[in-house]
């Protein structure tokens, strides 16, 4: 039924239409409606049956979503920025322990300094933790990622990550097309584990494994993990034909077929981007998008033959490797390695700043007209001067004060304090 | 606690199991139906406390939920040595994820078990002084708060055993440890820190709280199999000696658990929402001296110079434990 | 497309504002986006909500910087933050206040717009009035519906009914409906004038 709403509350919806049987919550912004918006479903019983546990940390959700899916329940959480980091080691359990556990990533910075808004450095820091992660494009997309991942992760036996920017997409309302439960249940059978804590047929699970063995355990952690890149078309085809609509599986293009720039970029800013795209090609440009929906496993073929034909690909991300540089850009080379194509890695976005129509096409332009390199770390939209600054304070003084107060006040939202802050 | 105590030495808690006793009387170890839930083959030290104490209770868990119970173990002693992959000593579905969350993953198992109406299945979770004092108190704090149907259960040897003796929480004032050595002005572990899960269980006034030693086993037993009579969150807090990181005989064992309970250090009793129900009062009291003597982590206490004063504040804090708990009965409260 | 970008304060509705007209919207089928921009929750804070409708799906993610409509909800804001970047000389501008717009003292910049797209509203009043709460929201859009013709006053109410319960929402709409009518006579008014 196509409804006008939240997505956050779209995503409650969608997972509850999963039938998850526990729920851990532990609120963080920008996830909160979702983890609220769930409690009410089981408290009314539109959501039934599920134990939504109130845990004390996100540490303690995903150890109880640990704990549950062992036991056999479908289970569950969500979390953002700083909670990811919290519950790092438990992921990275999980993963190993090979549990289907489902999580919704609202996307938001990591501090310090803390930052509430959207960008991508808190999933990309837990890229390689063992866990499928999908990024979303819109409130629909997430939407059907989310009924898709359950479905994922208990065929492969693996924890799924779904991503959605905080507030851009998780505040965002906008029209949802929301499947019928018996639409779901259709396509998301019950959960059946591979292995599961019974008394009736009593496992070991989580016992340490020394060097003679671990590699080789590893090595089958990463092969299950590659399943993923033909079994998430496969759903994706499947959930086409199930519910009437495609929904990008591992990467989507658009207009890319015959472009010679194209732009790669992760989650709701595609969106954006096709706009500008739309502009261009009206302006005789040879623009197009590719969107990775899947990035990790990292479909590296699909990626090489999304982008083969292009002369040049801008690579736009929001976060980035401190002390290298672009992340999705350096996977990005990966896939176009011997190939002659100039790449440009530019940070965006990041902590919440907008990524606007205006200073994309300034983007493109500095690249198609030579102003920016290739395989130097660009970031769009900073502020040089306030940078130059504030390096040139910190030489001056190395005791000048925190950064983030001196910028500030150098954009006057930070009034001149009385106690000497230099102008 | 309904359990008669027996006068006669013979059969009082000094017997395992004996043919003058009623059946109905014998421990669950002196019974041939007995799980072994822990079995044997595991590759704890000789003289563990941790293993013994493992073993009563789970088999006695096992007893009072006829088989259907779930683990939940946190890093440590305990799970190293019974998990030697690929062989395991576990007899029942037992899980080990982290070090910190032990508590998280019972209260997890027990939501699955709810949501599917498995009501005859229980859920254990244990570990340590370390992972359940120290870095799974946040996680043990919420199971308890949540009332979560979870028996967890501490095995306190006072401090972080497997990764080569280092202090924790659980670590008695003037111990020797790693890194509590008996160097400068203080000697070994310093006064004025540490906390008492069972009595920050107490505050949680969830259904049950009760101590224990290895050196009583009806009395465990006893306790773990009263524990399973409540739902919601209970807790039972087992002092196991350790003879590497105490320093004892490995033969001794018992011995010295029965000892901390005879001197007031470590007091064994019930509690129930919150209040105390029930005392094991000391039979026949003895001075912290005799207990510090056995262990080589108070050797210090006892070379050149001597440290009388800081044994004379160890015995005050036992003589504190006494008056507290009403342990000697000529002294109840 | 239709951009609508509503200032007020945080606890004065500015997000509720929003989602309505996208509701409002999706009511007479076309298509909505309306999202936030804010800080760390607390009353007071000045708060920017945004709205786009078309009848083409809506891709775009950025904030509007170049608004159709400018709703503001606290004319306290005036002085204090950049309440105008972007309004052009078609926009229209709707402000919440009881007073006239000449003591509001942004009559430079009023000239540069449409006199006929301009429309002081006394939301807070109407709100007391019917909803017995100084949350103007309600009246304002009754008011956008009104000024700007771009959605229609029934969807505006459907989309209030849609959102609040009962009594609530009898009030909600009771203030639209009167800031609605407010502003088509002003309207009419100032068509007269012309």
């Amino acid at each position: 039924m196509r409804s006008q709403l939240e997505g956050s509350l779209a995503v409650a919806k969608a997972v509850a239409l999963c039938r998850p049987e526990v729920i851990s919550a532990y609120p963080i912004s920008p996830q909160t409606h979702i983890v609220e918006a769930l409690s009410d479903l089981v408290r009314t019983g539109e959501l039934a049956p599920c134990e939504y546990l109130m845990v004390e940390s996100e540490f303690g959700a995903m150890s109880a979503a640990i704990g549950a899916s062992a036991a056999g329940a479908r289970a569950y959480t969500a979390t953002a920025s700083q909670g990811l980091l919290y519950m790092a080691e438990a992921l990275y359990n999980a993963s190993g322990l090979g549990l289907p556990i489902v999580m919704t990533v609202a996307n938001r910075a990591i501090g310090a300094p803390i930052n509430i808004w959207n960008d991508h450095s808190d999933a990309m820091s837990q890229r390689d933790c063992g866990w499928i992660q999908l990024y979303a494009e819109s409130n629909q997309h997430a939407v059907d990622l989310h009924v898709q991942a359950f479905r994922l992760a208990e065929e492969l036996s693996l924890p799924v990550m779904v991503c959605m920017d905080g507030f851009v997409l998780t505040h965002a309302i906008e029209p949802v097309e929301l499947p019928t439960q018996e639409q779901v249940d259709a396509f998301l059978p019950p959960f059946d584990p591979r292995q599961v804590l019974d008394p009736d047929d009593p496992v070991t699970i989580g016992a340490m494994v020394g060097p003679e063995a671990f590699a080789e355990v590893k090595y089958l952690m990463h092969a299950k993990q590659m399943q993923a890149l033909d079994l998430i078309p496969d759903i994706s085809g499947s959930f086409s034909q199930a519910f009437g609509r495609t929904s990008s599986g591992l990467v989507r293009t658009y207009r890319s077929a015959d472009a010679d720039t194209i732009v790669v970029a992760l989650g709701s800013v595609l969106g954006t981007i096709e706009e500008v795209v739309d502009e261009l090609r009206g302006e005789g440009e040879r623009v197009g998008a590719v969107g990775i929906t899947c990035f990790r496993p990292y479909p590296l073929e699909e990626i090489r033959a999304a982008l083969q034909g292009a002369r040049r690909v801008i690579v736009l991300e929001k976060a980035f490797a401190v002390g290298l540089g672009g992340i999705v850009g350096q996977n990005v080379r990966l896939a176009l390695s011997g190939h002659a194509v100039s790449v440009y890695d530019t940070v965006a976005g990041l902590g919440g700043r907008p990524i606007t129509r205006r200073t994309l096409r300034t983007l493109i332009a500095d690249v198609l007209e030579e102003r920016l390199e290739p395989d130097r770390l660009a970031f769009l939209d900073l502020d040089w001067k306030l940078v130059e600054r504030e390096l040139q304070r910190v030489s001056a003084d190395p005791r000048s004060g925190p950064h983030a107060e001196n910028i500030l006040r150098d954009i006057g939202s930070v009034a001149a304090s009385a106690h000497g802050g230099a102008r | 606690m309904s359990a008669e105590k027996l006068k006669l030495y013979q059969v009082g808690t000094f017997a395992v199991g004996n043919r003058l006793l009623d059946p109905e009387q014998r421990t669950v170890q002196a019974r041939m139906e007995r799980s072994n839930t822990l079995t044997s083959g595991h590759r704890a030290c000789r003289g563990c406390g941790e293993a013994l104490g493992a073993r009563y209770a789970l088999d006695a868990a096992m007893r009072a939920t006829d088989g259907r119970l779930i683990a939940a173990n946190a890093t440590g002693c305990l799970e190293v040595f019974s998990t030697p992959y690929p062989e395991s000593s576990w007899q029942l579905p037992w899980l080990h994820s982290l070090f910190g969350n032990a508590p998280a993953i019972a209260s997890g198992i027990a939501a699955a078990l709810k949501v599917k109406g498995r009501n005859d299945v229980r859920v254990i979770g244990q570990g340590g002084d370390g992972g359940t004092l120290d870095i799974g108190f946040a996680c043990l704090s919420g199971m308890f708060e949540r009332n979560d149907d979870v028996l967890y259960v501490c095995y306190d040897n006072e401090a972080y055993m497997n990764t080569g003796v280092q202090r924790s929480s659980a670590t008695p004032p003037a111990a020797r440890t790693a890194n509590t050595k008996p160097l400068g002005d203080e000697p070994g572990n310093v006064f004025g820190q540490g906390k008492s899960a069972p009595l920050i269980a107490m505050a949680h006034e969830i259904p049950y709280v009760a101590t224990a030693t290895v050196a009583d086993l009806h009395d465990l037993e006893d306790k773990i199999e009263r524990a399973m009579e409540f739902h919601g969150a209970r807790y039972v807090h087992i002092l196991v000696p350790c003879p590497l990181g105490w320093g004892s005989e490995a033969s001794e064992t018992i011995k010295i658990a029965r000892l901390a309970q005879e001197t007031g250090l470590f007091p064994v009793f019930e509690a129930e929402a919150g209040e105390v129900v029930a005392v094991s009062p000391i039979r026949q009291r003895v001075s912290v001296e005799e207990y510090l003597r056995t262990q080589r982590r108070f050797a210090h206490l006892f070379g050149d110079p001597p440290r009388a004063d800081v044994i004379a504040q160890l015995q005050s804090r036992a003589d504190r434990n006494i008056r507290r708990f009403g342990l000697l009965a000529e002294e109840a409260a | 497309m239709f951009q609508v970008r509503i200032h007020g304060r945080g606890g004065q509705g500015v997000v509720t504002a929003a989602e309505l007209l996208s509701v409002a919207a999706f009511l007479e089928d076309k298509h909505s986006q309306a999202f936030p921009m804010f800080g760390s929750e607390r009353t007071g804070a000045p708060v920017v909500a945004f709205c786009r409708f078309s009848d083409q799906p809506i891709r775009l993610r950025e904030p509007i910087v170049d608004p159709d409509a400018l709703i503001v909800q606290d004319p306290t804001l005036l002085h204090q933050v950049d309440l105008f970047a972007g309004v052009g000389p078609e926009s229209y501008l709707l402000l919440n206040t009881s007073r006239s717009l000449d003591e509001l003292g942004i009559g430079e910049f009023l000239g540069t717009l449409r006199a006929d797209r301009v429309l002081a509203v006394p939301a807070t009043e109407f709100a007391r009035e019917h909803v017995g709460k100084p949350l103007p929201n309600a009246a304002l859009l009754g008011a956008f519906s009104a000024l700007t013709q771009a959605l229609s006053l029934d969807s505006v109410t459907a989309a209030i009914r849609d959102r609040f319960p009962g009594r609530i929402a009898d009030g909600n709409v009771a203030a639209a409906q009167a800031a609605h009518d407010f502003a088509v006579v002003r309207r009419d008014e100032v068509i007269v004038h012309a």
